[in-house]
Parts: structure tokens; sequence; C-alpha cells
């Protein structure tokens, strides 16, 4: 849980700084994210994961299995965030950026001002789901030695309380989704609010 | 005429192109402190292009602009400093939406000027207040009409103690109701003394509110007049033709 966290926020973080990047089409880096992101997207994270804890070693760098977990997580839910931020930048009109800039505002300050927080009202769906996915994922982190859910339950597993076990297991990830899913969409409502509606 | 001696803003030789086509082909407007030119012309005559170059949304290619006697055309001039002294509001009467009114309009004066809050809340409140808003301080864009987002708009843009305001085709997507509340504003910021620029179709309110009335056509100024002359008089027939537009034969049936 404390890795999902830790993995949603900086997720969110890269994610904000790609979109920017693809936002003002800055060259040369554009093109990077825009790979890494297909990159990332387009491949499973148990991959990203052996790669990151298996692969990794060889080429000299031993990362802890927790670590792995968040930059695994991070490298896969920066990518969507991005995308999901990207999408929110762009519903800002043009002309809002132009009123902005004609009482004086510098670019970075209407981006702040204006763009953001409009931008943020249209992404955020976007990035809760992504949230709530990010969590979910985290159930591949058994394959890097951590003790997750997942993990638990195959021991109970193993000690022949299938049934049993299974169900626990959808509830705990319900316990702990749930809320969380919950708090977002308060959130979008809170943003909603004052958001679109000219 | 009202006239001083120096151009607050002087516009010399302007050209603008987007792409291959040119927009602007020499434009020259000297505007005086405290004068309210009104530019008409028709669609895609590039009136719009020439005030959205003015306070530097479109870069130029060629000629000058001067504010006070400086330059604002060249390289590494601070658009922010400039724009604070060339205010502008323009067709799509746009709020921030996610702001309320009063957020609005201190936005500019708070960020930008670094003006204390509360001193520029009154000076907003003064404003509202004149333009019949003051109730409406909390509210959001989209809880208005559009005729009162666009005098949210105006108040945004005065709050800013421009020296010279650009007001682009600002009634054009409003009702026709809604239209004369916001020319009334304007009609009393003439009064006012304030310099404006006004590009619209509103030809009636262009002959009360112009000190001169400037004509454009493909890229060019075709004529500069008094109102009275260019309404009832025009120099030259392309402005006659544009007038006729504005015109209506009465309907004779066919028995």
């Amino acid at each position: 849980m404390k890795l999902a966290f830790w993995g949603i926020l900086m997720s969110a973080a890269l994610g904000l700084i790609c979109a920017l990047i693809r936002y003002w089409k800055i060259p040369v880096l554009q093109r990077i994210i825009g790979m890494y992101i297909e990159l990332a997207r387009n491949t499973p994270l148990m991959i990203q994961l052996f790669f990151l804890y298996y692969g990794l070693p060889r080429l000299g760098l031993l990362l802890e299995g927790s670590t792995c977990a968040i930059v695994g997580l991070t490298f896969l839910g920066g990518a969507y965030m991005a995308e999901a931020y990207r999408g929110g930048l762009v519903a800002v009109s043009r002309s809002q950026i132009e009123i902005g800039l004609s009482i004086g505002l510098r670019p970075f300050q209407v981006l702040r001002y204006v763009v953001f927080p409009q931008a943020l009202a249209v992404a955020l769906p976007a990035l809760t789901a992504t949230s709530i996915f990010l969590i979910k994922e985290t159930s591949v982190f058994s394959i890097v030695a951590l003790k997750d859910l997942m993990y638990v339950a195959k021991d109970l597993l193993r000690e022949g309380h299938s049934t049993e076990s299974n169900l626990l297991l959808i509830v705990s990830y319900l316990a702990i989704i749930l809320p969380v899913s919950l708090i977002f969409g308060y959130l979008e409502r809170k943003v909603r609010f004052a958001g679109f509606g000219n | 005429m009202k006239k001083s001696d120096q151009a607050i803003l002087k516009v010399t030789d302007l050209h603008k192109q987007f792409d291959q086509t040119e927009v602007l082909k020499g434009i020259d407007l000297d505007v005086y402190p405290g004068e309210v030119i009104v530019i008409v012309g028709p669609s895609g005559c590039g009136k719009s292009t020439f005030l959205r170059c003015l306070n530097g949304l479109e870069p130029i290619n060629s000629g000058r602009v001067e504010l006070n006697g400086q330059v604002i055309t060249a390289p590494g001039t601070d658009w922010s400093l400039i724009r604070q002294k060339i205010g502008m509001v323009f067709q799509n009467y746009e709020l921030f939406p996610h702001l309320n009114v009063m957020d609005n309009i201190l936005l500019g004066p708070t960020k930008v000027q670094g003006r204390k809050k509360s001193e520029a809340k009154a000076e907003a409140e003064s404003w509202l207040e004149r333009v019949d808003l003051l109730e409406k301080a909390q509210a959001y864009p989209r809880q208005l009409s559009g005729g009162q987002k666009q005098r949210v708009a105006i108040v945004r843009a005065l709050c800013m103690s421009p020296e010279v305001m650009l007001f682009d085709e600002v009634t054009a997507s409003l009702d026709p109701e809604m239209v004369r509340e916001v020319l009334d504003v304007m009609l009393n910021l003439a009064k006012g003394g304030l310099t404006m620029l006004i590009v619209t179709h509103e030809m009636a309110f262009a002959k009360a509110v112009a000190d001169r009335v400037i004509f454009m056509d493909q890229g060019y100024v075709i004529e500069t007049n008094t109102p009275e002359a260019f309404f009832n008089n025009p120099n030259t027939e392309r402005a006659r033709k544009f007038l006729n537009i504005f015109q209506f034969e009465g309907v004779h049936k066919v028995q």
C-alpha cells in the first residue's frame, strides 16, 4: 500500500513533466517522451519488473525489491498519467491562453493560474482511473519477492483454503480501493463545481 | 478632435502575413490620448489581426508600433509590461471558467502588478458597480449571461489601468438586447476620456462613439474620416459599397 502511494505520487509528478514537454512541443525531448510512453504502455508491468529486478543487476545495478516496485509503478503510471494530463491541457482553448496573456500574465503564470486548474478538472477522472489501476497492479509485486495481498493469498491457497482466500483477496482489494475511489470522486465534484460551463 | 501633441500609439507601415497570405499591407495610424477610433470593414479585411498585432498576440513581419515613443515591436519587448498598458477585450466573452467574477478581475492586478488584494478589490468593486454587476462579484461565469460576461471582461481589462483599450468585435456574438448594455458601458468609457480602438460591425454605435472612423479593406486602410463624413458621404467608392450592405431598400410587393 505504501508502495502504491509512492508509485502514484511519483507517477503524477513524472506524468505532469512529460505532459508539459509534449504540450510545449520541446524538440527532441518530446520525441523521447513519446517513445517512453509507447514503451511503458505497451509492455506488461511484470516484464518491466523482471527487467528491473533480474535484468539490471547484470548491468551492475542492484535494486532492492521495494525500489524496483516503485520505479516500475512510476514507469508505467507516469506514461498513463502523462496522457491524462495532456488530454486536459489540450482541452483548454487557445483563447483562454490569449486572454491570460492579454492581461499581462507571463506564459508560466498563464499555465499556473489559467490552464492548469482547468486541465486538472478535465484530467482528474483519467488520473483517478490510473491511480486505481496502479494499486491493483501491485498484485504483481510478489514476483520481486514482496509480500503483497496476492502473495499472502497464495500462501493460504497452498494450505488449502482456496475459496475463502480468493474471496478474502477480493474483499481486501475492495477495502483498499473503494475509499480511494470515493476520495477521488469527491475531489472531482469539487473541481468540477468551478469547472467548465461557458 | 481631442488632440494633444504626442501620439500615444504610433503605427508605421505595419505588415503582417500568415504563411503566403499578406493580411496587413502597410498600416499607418497615430492614436492620440483620449481619442476613440473605430475600425470598420468587411470580414477578413485584417482589422482583428491589426488589433492583435498591437498587443503582441501576433508577431508582425515589418513596420513598427510605438507606445508613448517606445518601439514595442522590436525583439526583446517585455510584452507583459506592454499589455498592462494596452488592454484588450475579445469577441468570445471568455472569462476564466474556474474563477468567480471577482477572482477573474483580480488575477491581473494581484499576480501581474503585485497589488494588494484588498486595494485591488476595492477598485474592482467600484468598476463592477459602474457596470451594474456588483451583486454578481461571487458568481461563476457559467451563471452569467453573455452580456454580463462581456461587461466583466471589460472590467477585468480596465482594472489593469491601461492607457489604451482595444475592443475586438466585443458584441459580435451577443443577442441584440445584450449588445446594448455592453455598448453603453463603452460609450461611458469614451465619455470618461479613455483612449480606445474599437473594431465593430455596429454602425450606429460607431457613428455615436467615434472621433475618427477607419475603413479597412484587403489589408489596407482605405479611408480615414470623421464619423459624420464617413457615414453620410464617404470619400471612397469602396466605403460607399461597404456601407450599402447595411442599408435596406423598402420592399415593394408586386401586385
